[in-house]
């Protein structure tokens, strides 16, 4: 430090010095507190990068096991006797009780099961699904009748709990008897028993038996509903926010609008539900449960977000580019639909895919439009009676049955792996889409 | 390093007062207005011999919602002249300048008054169409700013939308001409096709320039065309105005007053929304009729 002229005296009274060793120690405070405060900034993150994991890993730890299920190979017989049909016909297709040879090649395996209980105990091990599949195999090749195949069957959803539990060494938790549980060790011994991988979660829609129930319905009920949001939604609110930006003059009347569009973005989804079943079911009488009024009543809460991202990137063009098209002799709309909307776009459409993803995982409003009920048939179009994914994991998650826990969490990774993409999508286009000026 | 030393010229910061200096001179500045509240009378040669004006203006008011920020203004601007508009900042000679295409349509509480004929028509005519008018009176702005699309795009743009040419090769030509008039085609021949954006600030401007005659106006208004450039890009602009006057009648705003010696041939002094001062630039620059534009250019205060 300078100590030749200590008397030399600052505005404040203080000599040099003193003002010096007052600002050093008030730059070490300065420091510590700026390094404090970025230490706040990376441990809130640091908090929630470890919310997002264990999520994630109690989501995928839970729900991996739904992309396994458990099959049972057994000699089946197209026994004609049992079937109690003489030739295949459309007609004795019908009639055939393929219950029945599954019924019997159980027995077959495991003959030593005797008394009324314990057969329909041991019949429960197979899925109903199976009659089905061995039905589908006969009309395809008539030839079958009378012949014996081995076919390899869905199990039974207590039996598939039972078996992943053994094959991770956790504790089974189920409702099985101690007889049901020894066949299936003796099924497993002989090699009967195996894990593949569960296309039929993928290819149908839900059922009330855990093993056949799949997620496709929920997934087709909530890309229709999503269609009908974004055909609607997007041009709808593009060209409310061009008119509020570009058109509309500032008076009271869009001072009004405004707030009212703020604060609609801020209504709680159910009430939506609740204006969509007032207008669209009992004043419109559309159908209850259909994708279009899901989608209606979705467009009702994602324009908001849309209309107010829209304004914003409108707003963020440059009021230089404007200049440089009106001053060209450009008129408005081709200023609007030449300049500002490309460069707009990749704001707008941002805005769009979060009001999408918004509304892919709104589950309140669609309960009240009657989207909440058992659908067992997979939509063909937007007039369907459908489901949507969140509604459809609400339903699993209120499921009793074991197997359905893990449908729930893999339909939740399958609605994030929806969303994940959307998000990914969004950032996509706006780097893609964003030009330099 | 002692710190003591660094930290004396803040406290003779604080000790100096510079503001009386400052003071007198404003109150000189609102006491000229005060006594001019009626109607300003501009000294030198503000209107032209009737058939040479291209432009004619008289007692223009420009209104700011409540605020008036132009002040009667009578001005003459001549067929293929170049009218330099100098001034402080804030004087309103870019608002004024903005008012002969009409871009202050665009600001909704901006408002005119008084009549602006151009080649004896009124372009505040409320049946006045500002498309072909704005065709007509060209304009490039302060910052460059060429569309975020391609060279040839941004000069193609504005025979585009007015519909003046039919075949591709047409449109090529006069991209080709433009961009040699602006003296832009030898550097940006080979790459005709890459955003307008990517150029150097001066090229842009040139770019702009470029894109205004274009559509061959006959007018082109220049809003302190260098102001974003460098020395050496403000000499290449200064030079093609100087080609340009051939042919355009150009009205350019800036705060360079070398730059105004240089180029016009015309000079028109503004002071807090009035018109002090039009005069030849030879003669405003060297022996200035007004005690005001004399004060500026002088720069005793500006």
């Amino acid at each position: 430090m300078n100590k030749s002229s200590p008397d030399t005296s600052t505005s404040n009274g203080l000599s040099h010095s003193d003002l010096a060793a007052a600002m050093e120690r008030n730059l070490k405070r300065r420091y510590r507190s700026e390094r404090r405060f970025k230490a706040f900034g990376i441990a809130s993150i640091g908090v929630g990068l470890l919310a997002l994991l264990v999520l994630f890993t109690e989501i995928i730890g839970t729900g991996m096991g739904a992309f396994r299920q458990t099959y049972v190979t057994l000699e089946v017989t197209y026994d004609t006797e049992v079937l109690g049909i003489e030739a295949v016909t459309p007609e004795s297709l019908a009639l055939a009780n393929f219950d029945g040879i599954v019924r019997r090649a159980l027995l077959n395996q495991l003959p030593e099961v005797t008394g009324r209980t314990a057969k329909r105990q041991l019949y429960a091990l197979i899925s109903y699904a199976a009659g089905y599949q061995l039905r589908a195999m006969l009309e395809q090749d008539p030839s079958l009748l009378g012949e014996t195949r081995k076919v390899t069957m869905l199990a039974d959803d207590d039996l598939d709990t039972y078996v992943k539990s053994v094959r991770a060494d956790d504790p089974f938790i189920g409702r099985l008897s101690e007889p049901q549980v020894e066949w299936i060790n003796q099924l497993e011994a002989q090699g009967l028993v195996e894990l593949k991988f569960n296309t039929n979660f993928f290819t149908s829609g839900d059922s009330s038996e855990p093993e056949q129930a799949g997620i496709l319905g929920a997934v087709m009920g909530s890309l229709f509903t999503l269609i009908v949001t974004l055909a609607l939604s997007f041009p709808i609110g593009v060209a409310a926010a061009i008119y509020l930006e570009e058109y509309a003059s500032r008076n009271r009347f869009t001072d009004f609008i405004e707030v009212n569009i703020n604060n609609l973005a801020a209504v709680p989804s159910v009430i939506f539900g609740l204006l969509g079943l007032a207008i669209f079911l009992n004043f419109f009488h559309f159908p209850r449960s259909v994708p279009l009024v899901g989608g209606l009543v979705l467009t009702l809460m994602t324009l908001p977000t849309i209309i107010i991202s829209s304004r914003a990137a409108i707003k963020s063009v440059p009021p230089s580019i404007r200049e440089a098209a009106l001053g060209m002799g450009a008129s408005k709309m081709q200023m609007i639909l030449q300049h500002v909307l490309p460069l707009a776009m990749p704001g707008m459409l941002t805005g769009a895919i979060i009001g999408m993803a918004q509304a892919l995982g709104e589950t309140a409003p669609l309960l009240m439009i009657g989207m909440v009920a058992f659908i067992a048939d997979v939509p063909g179009g937007i007039t369907d009676p459908a489901t949507v994914l969140p509604v459809q994991i609400f339903l699993w998650a209120d499921s009793p049955e074991r197997a359905f826990v893990e449908r729930t969490s893999a339909a939740i990774m399958v609605l994030l792996a929806f969303l994940i993409t959307m998000n990914t999508m969004a950032i996509w286009l706006r780097k893609r889409l964003e030009r330099r000026w | 390093m002692d710190m003591t030393e660094q930290l004396e010229p803040i406290s003779a910061l604080r000790a100096t007062n510079e503001q009386p200096q400052e003071q007198s001179m404003n109150d000189a500045l609102n006491s000229e207005q005060s006594t001019s509240q009626e109607k300003f009378n501009t000294v030198g040669k503000p209107l032209l011999n009737g058939a040479k004006a291209k432009f004619k203006m008289r007692d223009v008011d420009v209104f700011y919602g409540e605020k008036q920020a132009v002040f009667g203004v009578d001005l003459d601007i001549g067929k293929n002249e170049v009218i330099a508009m100098i001034g402080p900042s804030g004087c309103g000679k870019s608002t004024f300048l903005r008012c002969l295409n009409r871009m202050n349509d665009t600001i909704e509480i901006c408002k005119v008054k008084g009549s602006i004929e151009l080649d004896g028509m009124d372009i505040y005519n409320s049946k006045l169409d500002v498309v072909p008018l704005r065709a007509r009176v060209g304009m490039v702005f302060q910052k460059p700013n060429p569309f975020p699309k391609t060279i040839y795009e941004n000069v193609a743009y504005g025979p585009k939308i007015h519909g003046l040419v039919r075949r591709r090769s047409e449109m090529d030509e006069i991209v080709e001409t433009s961009l040699r008039r602006a003296g832009l085609w030898n550097e940006v021949k080979d790459r005709l096709h890459q955003p307008g954006t990517g150029l150097s600030g001066g090229q842009q401007q040139r770019l702009c320039i470029a894109r205004t005659i274009a559509v061959s106006p006959e007018v082109i208004l220049m809003d302190e065309p260098c102001s974003a450039l460098d020395p050496i890009a403000t000499a290449k602009i200064e030079e093609l105005i100087a080609e340009l006057s051939q042919n355009f009648t150009i009205a350019i705003v800036t705060h360079s007053m070398q730059q105004a010696a240089r180029v016009s041939s015309r000079t028109a002094y503004f002071h807090m929304g009035k018109l002090i001062e039009v005069n030849p630039t030879k003669k405003v620059f060297t022996n200035p009729e007004h005690s005001l534009t004399e004060a500026y250019i002088t720069g005793r205060f500006g």
